[in-house]
């Protein structure tokens, strides 16, 4: 009953006995998790958790008002639009390309989604497809232009970021600002909140449910077909139950108030879709392989042109959409909505949230920790009647921060790589 | 060798701009056999690997496979055909793992999502036959060593079950122990039945154990050698140019004729 490795996990330990056997192999699964995850680049996500904690931690001691119910509730509607353009962000991102243009992009979807509902008297869902479709028609012009003729990405979203400001602008034609509709489909999306608490508690409980059911059933079937590693069970364990403690504490938290927002339950659903789309599908590992290196993915078969046409589709539709609930919290579209704060806004948090602007490494959650960490402090700011100024240098110095660390993961993984 | 080739070349002309990469070139490749191509920097060995592989697709010539005319425009229109290659450099994405990698492009799935399970197993079982040990297959190829990278290119070739591999420079960036690794590799593919052309600037690869040696000089045929009873001497001076094209073709055997 001898182990048959020696005891690395401390040798003041009793290796021998049974008790301490489960506790040292318990702690070599928490640093393997750890060294597994900072090696495979998610040292900006770890690092964004910890500075969100703080973040809410001094506002929190600073004015007790930041933890309520009601500011977190609002936070995580405020988070939605902007989140919702960022996860495009992710995207292109991924590939080593930026796009300048979503702020733009999402201006003009609300402002076509408005002109025609509001002013040609277009229904509801025709408006919103046709916002769609301008989003989607956008990014196919630009990724086209990226893609087959070579122009850098920067060069033609910057273009874009004017051009279809400049198309905004014509499609208000000089009416500053459209009111939607109160009643309507689209102010709906920011403005529902499922009352009943079940419905938070039971999302909590179906996410960490089918987390733990996934791992779980992925990690027997790993071991029925042989002695393939397989993610342990203790850490399927704690990974369940830190997903379980954090969806709980925000079912609890958002019941306080007025319970799930429907806003809020599309991004996750946004998130969790588009996560599994770039993860678990050949078309996502293209996106990431393409964000490596081009000419091995080019060489293996993968058609270079229309991955990237599609990926800068994704990123102008998804600004559509954060456009639209933009539009929405605010019941307006307007001629202002794409101000630089917002292109900001939505890059800074892919970035943030541990995305790499070097391509190739990065998730979807990383748009929901950026926007998290970036509402937050503009939140607690507000809260505390801090000037934007103040707000604006310190999110500068956020973004600064978790791009340097970005560029340090990069060159440690590089350093090991070459070493 | 009365068989069809697996792949053949023939009058296979490429320029970049005014410059001629490739003049009027053959090339025969038998299943079974290793062919080295060989030549000085410049003479249109990558040119021409780029043609076989669909990456640069050739001006004008026949290619042949199996004895039929094909066209190879892109690389999948190789890879459908059954040839695969390994590269010496941008092989790899960097930023994807071991299994990311041999499946790009092939990816297993299951119900329209990736298998992992799947590819995993496969992976382990290629990366036995060739006894390359990797502990993790989960962590970026960036981190491993040229000799493993090589390994995992080989590997790569084979996934699709290939009937022509083309190595480029597969020995350049390995040390002696890993090298004498991959030249036995060689010579297990070629004991498979595979069509393998070796691309080298090692002769002593070359003689090691190619069956047959092409040599290209400044974009053009520069003589067929059978390596096993030519001496590494004449070799090299056609790779040079001391020997020119008259004097090398009295000595190819009477099957290039």
């Amino acid at each position: 009953m001898t182990p048959p490795e020696p005891p690395s996990a401390g040798p003041s330990s009793g290796a021998t006995g049974s008790p301490g056997r489960e506790a040292g192999q318990w702690r070599k699964d928490l640093v393997e998790v750890a060294r597994r995850r900072l090696r495979g680049g998610e040292l900006g996500s770890a690092s964004v958790i910890v500075a969100l904690a703080v973040i809410w931690a001094v506002f929190e001691s600073l004015d007790t008002s930041f933890l309520s119910p009601r500011n977190l509730s609002n936070l995580s509607v405020d988070i939605v639009g902007t989140g919702l353009i960022a996860v495009g962000v992710v995207f292109v991102l991924l590939l080593g390309e930026i796009d300048l243009s979503v702020a733009s992009v999402s201006a003009l979807a609300a402002a076509v989604f408005a002109a025609g509902n509001v002013r040609y008297g277009i229904p509801e869902v025709p408006a919103v497809l046709l916002a769609l479709a301008v989003g989607a028609a956008v990014g196919a012009i630009q990724g086209f232009i990226v893609a087959k003729v070579g122009v850098p990405s920067f060069v033609v979203t910057l273009a874009g970021l004017l051009g279809w400001n400049g198309l905004t602008l014509y499609v208000f034609g000089g009416q500053g600002s459209i009111i939607l509709d109160d009643n309507g489909l689209v102010v709906t999306l920011t403005h529902y909140y499922f009352h009943d608490v079940a419905v938070a508690y039971g999302l909590a409980a179906f996410g960490t449910a089918a987390y733990f059911l996934l791992s779980y059933r992925n990690a027997r079937r790993r071991r029925a077909v042989g002695a393939l590693p397989t993610r342990g069970m203790h850490e399927i364990a704690l990974r369940t139950l830190a997903l379980a403690a954090v969806s709980f504490a925000a079912a609890w938290t958002l019941n306080q108030f007025l319970g799930l927002p429907l806003a809020l339950l599309i991004f996750l659903g946004f998130l969790v879709c588009l996560d599994v789309l770039l993860r678990r599908t050949t078309y996502g590992r293209r996106i990431f392989a393409l964000g490596g290196s081009v000419e091995p993915a080019r060489r293996a078969g993968i058609a270079v042109v229309s991955v990237r046409v599609s990926v800068f589709m994704i990123s102008s539709t998804m600004a559509a959409i954060g456009g639209l609930f933009l539009a929405s919290r605010i019941t307006s579209a307007s001629e202002t909505a794409s101000s630089g704060n917002l292109l900001m806004q939505a890059i800074a948090a892919a970035v943030i949230g541990g995305t790499s602007l070097f391509g190739g490494r990065g998730r979807t959650w990383s748009a929901l920790l950026g926007i998290l960490v970036i509402q937050s402090i503009a939140s607690g700011m507000a809260l505390l009647g801090i000037p934007v100024a103040v707000q604006l240098m310190i999110t500068g110095v956020v973004l600064l921060a978790a791009v340097i660390i970005d560029t340090l993961a990069r060159r440690t993984m590089h350093a090991h790589g070459w070493a | 060798m009365s068989t069809t080739p697996v792949l053949a070349l023939r009058g296979i002309c490429k320029h970049f701009g005014a410059v001629q990469a490739l003049i009027d070139v053959d090339l025969e490749i038998h299943a079974g056999e290793v062919v080295a191509l060989v030549g000085d920097n410049g003479a249109g060995k990558s040119s021409l690997v780029k043609v076989i592989t669909g990456v640069g697709p050739a001006d004008e010539g026949v290619i042949e496979w199996q004895g039929r005319t094909v066209r190879i425009l892109q690389p999948r229109d190789a890879r459908e055909l059954g040839i695969a290659a390994a590269y010496q450099d941008l092989a790899l994405c960097e930023n994807l793992d071991v299994i990311g990698n041999l499946f790009l492009g092939r990816e297993v799935r299951r119900l329209g999502v990736l298998n992992e399970v799947a590819m995993e197993q496969r992976t382990r079982e290629l990366l036995n036959t060739f006894s390359l040990h990797i502990p993790d297959l989960r962590v970026p190829v960036a981190s491993l060593s040229s000799g493993q990278r090589q390994g995992i290119a080989i590997c790569r070739c084979l996934l699709g079950e290939p009937e022509l591999i083309l190595l480029d420079e597969p020995t350049a960036s390995l040390g002696v122990q890993q090298s004498v690794q991959v030249l036995d590799y060689i010579e297990q593919l070629r004991e498979r039945g595979l069509g393998v052309m070796l691309i080298s600037h090692n002769l002593g690869d070359v003689k090691a154990v190619a069956d047959r040696a092409v040599v290209l000089r400044l974009g053009r045929n520069n003589g067929f050698f059978d390596v096993t009873t030519t001496s590494q001497e004449q070799i090299v001076s056609s790779i040079t140019g001391a020997t020119d094209n008259a004097v090398t073709r009295r000595a190819t055997p009477e099957w290039e004729l």
